[in-house]
């Protein structure tokens, strides 16, 4: 893909954090972090272990309430989100340790995620009346689209218990899609992945930022993961932010190459 | 309804594109191809294909395809594809298919070679190849792509999408509406239909012109032989590029006028085959032995009443099932009632899971099957045959009739063909469907036929008294031991790779006081064993130089010995000491062919290393060997390799077998 092109599809602002600080009792989580997430753009958030990546996530889709700072999403402005009413609007997640149900199969886990979007009640599913059944058609259709696009073609009706850790990962990213999210969260996508997973896994977010033209913003320990499929890089260490910028930028920032990528450069 | 009787076409036009206009005409409204997409099985019948045919003629001809230019075809089997072969030969153009995982560079020298002037190619992966090497490749002016995901930013001018063509195609038949009936009407049987290149073991690929004729006449002498109806469904997962895969899926299609159906990805052909239950089936033995492990692996998790269950009834399959499927009257009533009960118990659901309910014929050719996978097959009551042929005779010249089925010949010649031996044991023929020449290539055509214009096959072999065809090897890899006894490499081997823990073998020997061998164990088994065993491993490699592995893998060649000591021509060639190589050879690394078939000289030369350390019985060699990925890149990976001694038995050739 030309840099042109896509530098050409990042649109504005979408999502802004102002001065967010979250503890827990004594222990500062985050301190004073600001940063913003472009539409279209894939950005990714890097520090080492316990540098407050996932509470940065967890605050963005409200599972945690940060106790100072405020959100801005889609120019709608928040001092604290839960989690439904990011759900609603329109921002998914996948998580770092799969949250999925083991004993369910692909294909139904993967429904799960657009429960969101199922209008007709619990009686009309139940009794496959036809608004009910013309819906499930349509969920359905959209469900095998998405496994379509993460060719799991072969394992739609497996229980993804029994599937490998990297097909689990993808289920997980499915199910994510599913809601059809203007923001995906992904927590460290590419965890425990071999090389060769990890490049189908990059692949596969880069295709859905440019199929689907959904907004990426993803933790992930791979340098060269990172650096190859982000737009913009955030940094943080000990829940600060120490650098933010272009993957070159952040790659060449000397507070970075301290606490992160090593002191030898 | 007029339609419902299964029908055989007696009389058929000669020509690829007529045989499309043919069967619009004769059952338009019966399925041609279903293809699986986002779970659902979609039909196109005889008259969509004509349609589409039509349309994409016209767009070739509006990118300036003309006669006897080549077309590309690359990827896996897609309705949308096969249509294009049909298109490229409706306006005399020849489709020339490559091999989908082939690299980049590989593929060059076909388009080089071929000159070819549009590429049709299934997505992007496909369109990424193309255009590494399409600045080498003055010709190819156009790279038509199936599957546009992915592709949405790319700029580059010769790539158009398949709607664009059809788009073009529509264009082209409002200008000129007569243009594809006047195509059509100018192609003659004898002109070139498709060009494939072989893969061959030992140097650069050559371009194999076959004509509409040459291939028309097989598909309409097997027709003939097995009563083919237009009611088979057939399924097609093997590569396009291979002449067996497009002999089943294309030119037998075209000819008899059955249904083929298209698996959604490569994947899911085990369950796409048990959605469609072919009745007429083709599989290469390495597919037939991949899903007999895989049954196997199930069989050895599930209880221990199936088990015992399992394996008392294919005991009696063993005994009696290959009889009755022969309709030999000698066979009891006692064992028919049991193998009946078996058959309501285990056969059957066994062919269900196979996905092979319904297969009426199957066959196996490519490769020697061995002796115990053949059988296992039709004990259980599947009808699989041998067959014997090549590229250059598309496919057919020997095929085992019904009742005459032998594991160790390919039957007797197919109608048409004559067969003979030279003096040197190799097989040389003469049919209807040889092909026209190699491409640019008039000096290996010519090597390929002996002065009195037989063809040569390369095969070492004799006719059996019953007038079967009996192949033993490949007839310039039979060759000697120091001592003067016969050393056939691929027999050791295919007895090696019987073993379901046994994946890849490779035998040396040939000059030598003895015989040595490499070993690739397979993954899947050997993993599965190590996992019931509580045997933790990392990977192939790791999994490979574990000494329960080794053991495990001495024991399986210790049997292959004492069965050759039973042989009194090959006792000699026992195989006195082996290893188990740290990485699978691969058709990436040109360990293989793309067929998969082992390329013996290369891996001699490219691990002399251990071949020496082989025969001067070393207990073990340091090895460094370079890879390369699947994306291009290359890598290294190294190991000690430990050797082991396997037991030699005395030649003992009262023992029975």
């Amino acid at each position: 893909m030309s840099q042109g092109a896509r530098e050409q599809r990042i649109g504005n602002t979408i999502l802004d954090l102002k001065n967010i600080s979250l503890a827990f009792g004594g222990v500062k989580a985050l301190t004073y972090i600001s940063f913003d997430v472009k539409e279209h753009e894939i950005r990714a958030i890097i520090g080492p272990n316990g540098a407050g990546k996932s509470s940065m996530l967890n605050v963005i889709n409200g599972v945690y309430t940060p106790q100072n700072g405020e959100i801005t999403l889609s120019g709608v402005r928040f001092s604290k989100m839960n989690s439904r009413r990011a759900a609603e609007m329109g921002i998914a997640r996948s998580f770092q340790n799969l949250a999925l149900f083991k004993g369910m199969s692909v294909l139904d886990n993967i429904m799960t995620g657009r429960n969101l979007r199922m209008k007709s009640g619990v009686l009309a599913q139940a009794f496959r009346l036809g608004s009910a059944e013309r819906e499930e058609i349509a969920h359905r259709e959209f469900v095998e689209n998405i496994i379509d696009f993460l060719e799991i073609q072969a394992y739609r009706k497996t229980p993804v218990g029994r599937l490998p850790y990297g097909l689990q990962k993808r289920v997980d990213l499915g199910r994510a899609l599913a809601m059809e999210p203007r923001i995906l969260l992904l927590d460290e996508p590419m965890a425990g992945m071999n090389i060769e997973e990890k490049q189908d896994m990059s692949r596969f977010i880069l295709d859905v930022n440019d199929e689907y033209g959904t907004t990426i913003v993803l933790i992930e320990h791979d340098m060269g993961v990172v650096m190859d499929i982000s737009d913009r890089v955030v940094v943080l260490d000990y829940g600060k932010k120490i650098g933010d910028g272009m993957p070159d930028d952040v790659r060449r920032n000397p507070d970075v190459i301290q606490a992160y990528l090593g002191a030898s450069h | 309804m007029a339609q419902d009787m299964p029908t055989q076409t007696s009389a058929v036009p000669g020509t690829f594109p007529a045989l499309v206009l043919h069967h619009a005409k004769v059952r338009g409204a019966r399925p041609a191809m279903r293809e699986k997409d986002l779970g659902i099985w979609q039909t196109l019948t005889w008259s969509d294909v004509e349609r589409q045919v039509r349309a994409l003629a016209n767009g070739l001809a509006a990118l300036g395809v003309r006669p006897g230019e080549h077309v590309a075809i690359v990827g896996e089997n897609r309705p949308r594809l096969y249509l294009s072969m049909m298109a490229a030969q409706a306006i005399g153009a020849i489709p020339v298919p490559l091999y989908q995982d082939a690299v980049a560079q590989e593929m060059l020298y076909v388009l080089q070679d071929a000159q070819v002037r549009v590429a049709i190619v299934e997505d992007q992966e496909q369109v990424d190849k193309m255009l590494e090497v399409s600045d080498r490749c003055p010709d190819l002016s156009f790279i038509v792509y199936d599957d546009p995901r992915g592709l949405r930013n790319y700029q580059e001018d010769q790539l158009l999408a398949f709607e664009g063509l059809l788009e073009r195609g529509r264009e082209h038949a409002s200008a000129h509406p007569a243009f594809v009936d006047q195509a059509i009407a100018a192609i003659k049987p004898g002109d070139a239909a498709a060009m494939f290149y072989t893969s061959g073991t030992t140097g650069k690929p050559k371009g194999v012109m076959l004509s509409h004729h040459a291939l028309i006449d097989r598909a309409l002498a097997i027709q003939e032989l097995e009563n083919l109806t237009d009611r088979e469904d057939v399924l097609a997962y093997l590569p396009p590029a291979w002449i067996g895969q497009n002999m089943f899926s294309y030119t037998q299609f075209l000819v008899t006028g059955f249904t083929v159906n298209h698996p959604e990805s490569p994947e899911t052909v085990s369950i796409d085959m048990h959605d469609i239950g072919p009745t007429y089936y083709f599989a290469p033995p390495r597919v037939l032995e991949g899903l007999l492990t895989h049954v196997m692996i199930r069989m050895e998790d599930a209880s221990a009443i199936k088990r015992k269950l399992f394996h008392a009834f294919m005991r009696l399959a063993r005994r009696v099932g290959v009889r009755i499927l022969d309709k030999d009257p000698t066979v009891g009533a006692w064992d028919r009632f049991k193998y009946a009960l078996g058959n309501f118990m285990v056969y059957g659901p066994l062919r269900n899971a196979l996905g092979m309910s319904r297969v009426r014929i199957a066959y196996t050719a490519g490769e020697a099957i061995g002796p115990d996978l053949f059988v296992f097959y039709r004990s259980i009551g599947i009808n699989l045959k041998q067959l014997y042929g090549s590229t250059e005779t598309s496919v057919f010249v020997c095929v085992q009739s019904d009742g005459q089925v032998r594991s160790d010949t390919v039957g007797p010649p197919v109608k048409g063909v004559d067969i003979r031996v030279s003096e040197n044991g190799e097989i040389q023929i003469k049919s209807p469907g040889m092909f026209k020449g190699y491409y640019r290539n008039p000096e290996a055509t010519a090597e390929s036929y002996t002065p009195d214009g037989w063809y040569r096959t390369g095969d070492a072999g004799y006719l059996d008294t019953d007038g079967q065809l009996k192949i033993i090897d490949r007839a310039k890899d039979v060759g000697k031991l120091a001592d003067g006894s016969l050393f056939a490499p691929k027999y050791i081997e295919n007895k090696l790779k019987f073993f379901q823990h046994i994946k890849e073998a490779v035998a040396f020997g040939a000059n030598m006081p003895e015989v040595c061998a490499f070993i690739n164990i397979d993954l899947e088994a050997v993993g599965n064993w190590a996992e019931r065993r509580g045997l933790p491993y990392a990977g192939y490699t790791d999994l490979a130089s574990k000494p329960e592995v080794y053991e495990l893998i001495r024991d399986c060649v210790s049997q292959v010995n004492a069965d050759l000591a039973t042989d009194p021509q090959l006792a000699g060639s026992q195989i006195s000491r082996f290893l188990i190589l740290h990485k699978e050879l691969d058709p990436d690394d040109d360990e293989l062919t793309r067929t998969r078939k082992v390329r013996r000289a290369f891996i001699a030369q490219k691990y002399a290393v251990l071949v020496d350390a082989l025969f001067q019985g070393k207990g073990h060699q340091f090895i460094e060997t370079e890879v390369k990925f699947e994306d291009g890149r290359s890598g290294k990976i190294s190991a000690d390799l430990k050797i082991l001694a396997a037991t030699i038995y005395p030649a003992n050739t009262k023992k029975a077998a």
